[in-house]
C-alpha cells in the first residue's frame, strides 16, 4: 500500500459538504457571522498534528470526546498557483484518506487552534495516485467506531468539488507538492473517546485505523527540559 | 550571533554579517559559511530559517486593537474583550513566507493592504506544556516579520481568514536570525515601520498584551512546540494602506531591518 506524508502545509475546507453548509446555514444569518462565506472556510492542520496510519491519537484529559473527520486528501505533482477550475485535476498527484479529528465546537468565529491544532489529530493513511481515480466527485466516504458503521457520505455532495476547491484556494495560496488539501468533513461526524477505535474509509483508497488513547498525565512540567 | 541564509552561486549559503558592517544597505558584507565574503548585491535573501509552524497573533498590541475598532463596526467590540482572556492565535502555511528585499504581490481587487512589524520569536526546543519561568529557554531566537493583511477580504469565519494572512509572499521574514542571547529583553524593543521612508507605525514590545513567555506558556498548554516553530508576536497601531512600488521597511531594535516591495497584480 502506498501512503504520503506532507513537509509543508496542510489546509482544510470547512462547510464543503451540502449537509455542514444547511446545518450551519440559519447561524450564517445571525451574530457574530451576518452573511455566509463568500470563500472557502480555511484552516490549517499544522506538522504537530500530523500522525501515522494505525498509532494512537492521545486524547488530553480535557476534551471528553472528539469528531471522527472523514475526508479526502489531495495531493500535488507540481505547483498549483492561480489555476483554472477546467486546469486544477491536471496539479493532482493522488488521493488519501485523512482523519480530521476534531474537538466539537460550534463557534466559528476564531480559528479552531484548540479544535483542531492538538497532537496527534491529523492521521494521514492510505494514498493512490491520481490516475487510479477516474473522478474525485464518485467517492464514497464513510467513518466508522469500534468497527460500527458510523457515518456514511458521498463526494458528490461537496458544495464546490475538488476541483473548484483547487482553484479557489490557488487563487491567493499556491498548493504544491508536499501540501495536502482536505476537501472537509461531512455533517453529523460521529463521536469517539479514548478506549475507542476510529476508521475512516474511501472507495478506491483505502482505510484509515487509528486508535483513541488517553494522554497521560505530564510526568514533567517541560518536554525537553534539561 | 546573526544568521542569515542566502542564495548566492547556484546555491543556498548560512551567511553572517562581514565585519565592519555599514547600515548603508548595498556596502553590506556577507561572509558565507565557507569563508567567502561577497557583496550584498550578489545574493538573494531567503527566510533566516526554515519556518516549521508558523504561530501569527492578532490584537496583540491594545493600541492596534482599538485602532482598528475605530476603524470598523461595533462587531469588533466583542473582540477587544475576547483578546484578553486568551490570545488569538491564527496560522500561516508555508507558501507565504518570503525573504529580506522580497516582493509582494498587491492583488488588484484588493482595497486596503497594510504591513504589520512583528517581533518574530523562533522555537529551538521541543516543549509542552512549559511553564513562564522556563519559556525563553526554548526559544532559539528572533527575526522581523511583516505579516501583510488585507482587510477587505476578511470575513467572519475563522477569522483572520487565510485569504487575509496566508497569501502567496505575505509574510516578510528576516534578514536575520538573531540568537537568543543576544537580546537582552524581548520585551523592551522599539519597533517601527516607514513606507518610501516616512515613519508610519512605532511602537515597544512592552506594550503586547501576551508576552513572549506568556505566548510559548499559552501554545505549549494544548501542543507541543518544535524548533522551527515561529511566532508573530503581533503589531502595534499604525495601518496605512501600501501601493504597488512602495517600500515597506519594518524594523525591530537589535534584531533587523526588513525590506519588502509591494508589486502590482500580473491579472
Amino acid at each position: 500500500m502506498m501512503s504520503f506524508f506532507p513537509n509543508r502545509t496542510v489546509v482544510g475546507a470547512m462547510l464543503e459538504f451540502q449537509g455542514a453548509w444547511h446545518a450551519m446555514e440559519p447561524a450564517m444569518h445571525q451574530a457574530p457571522h451576518h452573511r455566509p462565506p463568500v470563500h472557502p472556510v480555511l484552516y490549517i492542520k499544522p506538522a504537530n498534528t500530523w500522525q501515522r496510519a494505525g498509532q494512537p491519537v492521545l486524547v488530553p484529559a480535557d476534551v471528553p470526546e472528539v469528531e471522527v473527520g472523514a475526508t479526502l486528501g489531495i495531493t500535488f505533482s507540481r505547483t498549483a498557483s492561480r489555476v483554472a477550475v477546467a486546469d486544477a485535476l491536471q496539479f493532482v498527484s493522488g488521493y488519501c484518506v485523512v482523519n480530521d479529528v476534531t474537538v466539537p465546537h460550534t463557534a466559528l468565529l476564531r480559528p479552531p487552534m484548540r479544535h483542531k491544532c492538538r497532537d496527534g489529530f491529523c492521521p494521514i493513511g492510505p494514498w493512490v495516485p491520481a490516475s487510479r481515480v477516474p473522478d474525485p466527485g464518485q467517492l464514497g466516504l464513510r467513518a466508522y467506531v469500534n468497527g460500527e458503521l458510523r457515518l456514511s457520505s458521498h463526494t458528490q455532495n461537496l458544495r464546490r468539488g475538488v476541483a473548484r476547491l483547487i482553484a479557489d484556494v490557488s487563487e491567493f495560496m499556491s498548493l504544491a507538492p508536499g501540501d495536502l488539501l482536505l476537501v472537509g468533513v461531512p455533517e453529523n461526524a460521529p463521536r469517539a473517546r479514548p478506549g475507542d477505535h476510529m476508521a475512516v474509509e474511501i472507495d478506491g483508497i483505502g482505510r484509515l485505523d487509528n486508535p483513541l488513547r488517553l494522554e497521560p498525565a505530564p510526568l514533567h512540567p517541560s518536554k525537553g527540559a534539561a | 550571533m546573526k544568521t542569515a541564509r542566502v542564495f548566492f552561486g547556484g546555491a543556498v549559503h548560512e551567511a553572517t554579517m562581514a565585519a565592519p558592517s555599514h547600515p548603508a544597505g548595498d556596502q553590506l558584507q556577507l561572509r558565507l559559511a565557507d569563508g567567502r565574503v561577497v557583496q550584498e548585491s550578489a545574493v538573494g535573501w531567503l527566510p533566516p530559517f526554515e519556518p516549521r509552524t508558523l504561530f501569527a497573533l492578532a490584537l496583540n498590541y491594545a493600541d492596534h486593537a482599538q485602532e482598528l475598532a475605530a476603524k470598523s463596526s461595533a462587531e469588533q467590540g466583542g473582540f477587544l474583550q475576547a483578546q484578553r482572556s486568551e490570545p488569538v492565535v491564527f496560522l500561516k502555511g508555508a507558501n507565504s513566507v518570503v525573504g529580506h528585499r522580497g516582493l509582494t504581490r498587491r492583488p488588484a481587487d484588493g482595497e486596503f493592504m497594510h504591513y504589520e512589524c512583528e517581533l518574530a520569536v523562533v522555537i529551538g526546543r521541543e516543549g509542552k506544556n512549559i511553564k513562564r519561568p522556563q519559556a525563553i529557554d526554548f526559544v532559539a531566537g528572533y527575526t522581523v516579520a511583516n505579516d501583510y493583511a488585507i482587510r477587505n477580504f476578511l470575513e467572519p469565519y475563522y477569522r483572520p481568514n487565510l485569504r487575509v494572512k496566508s497569501r502567496d509572499g505575505g509574510t516578510a521574514l528576516g534578514p536575520w536570525l538573531v540568537g537568543r542571547d543576544d537580546i537582552a529583553d524581548p520585551m523592551n524593543l522599539a519597533l517601527c515601520t516607514l513606507v518610501n521612508g516616512r515613519v508610519v507605525q512605532q511602537g515597544n514590545t512592552r506594550d503586547m498584551i501576551h508576552d513572549v513567555a506568556a505566548l510559548i506558556e499559552h501554545l505549549s498548554s494544548y501542543l507541543t512546540l518544535s524548533p522551527g516553530d515561529v511566532i508573530l508576536t503581533g503589531t502595534p497601531k499604525g495601518s496605512v494602506d501600501v501601493q504597488p512600488g512602495d517600500e515597506v521597511v519594518c524594523e525591530v531594535e537589535g534584531v533587523g531591518r526588513l525590506v519588502n516591495t509591494l508589486i502590482a497584480d500580473w491579472g
